[in-house]
């Protein structure tokens, strides 16, 4: 049995990372680490976190900031040999790191995406004004000024040309059916859940 | 002129390479009847446009020489040169074959005198030097021609070079009036020993085949290498025919990869070793060879031939497949980009040249074959028994080395020989 030789943490990822399958197929040819825009940036590039997964580097991989900082380009999934789904592997790391509740503090990817999903989650539609000025007054009040009054023109602009309605403080537009919106999103997570369990 | 005695105890053999020649040889001297189709204008195919064979490191003049010996020797074997299979039809052991024939305008008086060329004056791309140079509108198609025999592009007829080339011939050796034509015969197996043609490197993006000067593939580098060549031998790269002194060659250019070619071309290791050795023989230690892989496949007992380069001080070996080329347009000099497997190192590395080490393709992937045939998702001609009476050899059947395109070539002339055997026997003779 090949499953003997695999690590724990190989195991792991195929089980419960949303394309977590596909890492042993990496044959470490390094097209992804070099065709990424972000390379120089990230401390382990694609290729490095697969075989750091292989390596059972468990700890180092989940705790990295190396997915969060994927952009969704497509550059390395266009390009791989092997056809892996690299960016999906990527958000899968994140997304896996996230319901562990083991991402480093104050991640601002993590940060942002949280925002912008309990946002969505509560009328399922976006309110630009509320999500903005989450993250706008992200780090204190006085940045928080700061920060808006930096953003003034654009703000201004969106406003004129009806992107951005000031009212939104106050409720804000949401889908008809509410509560039939909520029914579904928990459908969902209960099918996910049971689809890749954390546990 | 163009009879052909054939009957269903007649082997056809499809391509005069390597493989092809070989697999005739092999069923003439066996005592079966052959007719042999190339395409080209003279045997050798792809063999013929190298520099030097690996492992040993001598020219491919050896091996075609001996067997265009065997070949004036043999009365069994019929070569027809420029003519191409467009159809078969029929079943094991009573294949009819049409085979059209190019015009060559030059008939059997041709001595190889070369005044023809001499004479006229156009040019057309040289084919034989993967149209790195020109060659004249009347050509030997190279020195090791088989037959040896001068050759009219078409694109001179009509043109004042043809009369120039008529009148020059002192042998009536030129044929203005020569005319395509079709011809039918009979052949009881057909092998297809129709070779691999380099995988279209323009495709592979991120290298700029297409838009770099200096970045070649594998098989021009031979014709670089080879005195025969554009640069007399002269390792020059095309952009402003400096001496490339500083050369990155990079492994698995198409090959093994789901988006180009799926499976390994299996030569491409060896042929970029044996290419080092062309940059030390032409500039010794000022020669510098860098070799970029995923992993080094040297095949079978050639393996000692890798451990040899990889001790060579000239040769650096970087574990990576890269993933971008830039050239400098004002230097003319390739930038190399990618990310080191051993250390995840990002580099930019400058060349003087950059070869591709290119995938090898079936000739005949993407071409309407005359014939159904089952090959595999490569398109290499499999083993297969609903073949019948089709045999692959050589290239057309697997990427192979020109030393197992040889024992490929020679078990399928034993197939076909099998099968005319049969057919022997029930025609009772």
């Amino acid at each position: 049995m090949s499953d003997k030789y695999r690590n724990n943490f190989l195991r792991e990822v195929e089980e419960k990372v949303e394309e977590g399958h596909w890492v042993k197929m990496c044959m470490q040819c390094g097209v992804c680490a070099g065709s990424c825009p972000f390379g120089p940036h990230w401390a382990h590039p694609p290729q490095e976190i697969f075989m750091m997964i292989r390596a059972g580097k468990r700890e180092e991989v989940l705790t990295s900031d190396s997915m969060w900082m994927c952009t969704s380009c497509y550059n390395c999934i266009v390009r791989c040999p092997r056809k892996l789904p690299i960016t999906h592997i990527m958000h899968g790391l994140a997304n896996y790191a996230h319901r562990l509740g083991i991402v480093p503090k104050n991640q601002p990817t993590e940060h942002f995406a949280t925002l912008f999903w309990n946002n969505l989650a509560q009328t399922g539609r976006v309110n630009e004004l509320k999500l903005s000025l989450g993250i706008y007054f992200r780090d204190g009040f006085a940045q928080g000024v700061k920060n808006a009054m930096a953003m003034q023109s654009v703000g201004l602009g969106m406003v004129k040309a009806k992107r951005l309605n000031p009212m939104e403080l106050f409720g804000g537009h949401g889908v008809k059916d509410k509560s039939g919106f909520h029914a579904m999103l928990k459908k969902a997570r209960e099918i996910e859940d049971r689809r890749k369990p954390i546990a | 002129m163009t009879d052909i005695i054939a009957t269903n105890q007649t082997i056809l053999v499809v391509g005069g390479g390597i493989s092809g020649m070989t697999a005739a040889l092999e069923a003439a001297e066996c005592g079966k009847n052959v007719v042999l189709v190339e395409k080209n204008p003279a045997l050798g195919g792809r063999v013929s446009q190298l520099y030097r064979y690996f492992p040993k490191l001598c020219h491919p003049i050896c091996g075609l020489e001996i067997n265009q010996r065997r070949l004036k020797q043999n009365p069994r074997i019929r070569v027809l040169t420029m003519a191409e299979v467009t159809a078969i039809t029929g079943g094991e052991g009573d294949y009819t074959a049409t085979v059209k024939l190019a015009p060559r305008y030059v008939n059997e008086n041709c001595t190889a005198c070369g005044e023809c060329a001499k004479a006229v004056d156009a040019e057309v791309p040289d084919a034989f030097n993967y149209n790195l140079g020109k060659v004249k509108v009347a050509y030997l198609p190279n020195k090791m021609a088989y037959p040896q025999r001068y050759v009219l592009d078409p694109s001179i007829i009509g043109s004042a070079d043809a009369d120039k080339a008529k009148a020059a011939c002192k042998y009536g050796a030129i044929d203005l009036d020569m005319k395509e034509e079709s011809i039918q015969f009979k052949a009881g197996a057909v092998i297809w020993a129709t070779g691999w043609k380099p995988y279209d490197a323009a495709k592979i993006q991120p290298y700029g085949y297409d838009r770099y000067s200096n970045v070649i593939t594998s098989v021009e580098f031979e014709r670089l290498a080879d005195i025969h060549g554009p640069t007399k031998g002269k390792i020059l790269r095309p952009s402003d025919g400096k001496e490339a002194k500083n050369i990155a060659f990079i492994q698995c250019a198409g090959s093994r990869d789901e988006n180009h070619l799926r499976h390994c071309s299996r030569i491409c290791c060896m042929a970029s070793l044996k290419q080092t050795h062309y940059v030390r023989e032409a500039y010794g230690d000022a020669g510098k060879s860098t070799i970029y892989y995923i992993d080094i496949r040297a095949i079978d007992r050639f393996e000692d031939f890798y451990a040899k380069v990889w001790k060579d001080p000239n040769v650096n070996f970087i574990k990576s497949k890269v993933a971008k080329a830039v050239q400098d347009e004002k230097t003319g000099d390739v930038v190399l980009h990618g990310v080191n497997t051993e250390g995840y190192h990002r580099y930019a590395d400058s060349y003087d040249l950059v070869v591709l080490a290119i995938g090898m393709e079936p000739s005949v992937m993407g071409a309407n074959l005359p014939a159904e045939i089952v090959s595999d998702s490569s398109g290499f001609i499999e083993a297969d028994p609903a073949n019948h009476a089709f045999f692959g050899a050589g290239c057309a059947s697997n990427p192979l080395d020109v030393n197992r395109a040889v024992q490929s070539a020679t078990a399928s002339a034993l197939r076909a020989i099998q099968v005319v055997n049969r057919v022997a026997r029930v025609e009772g003779n």
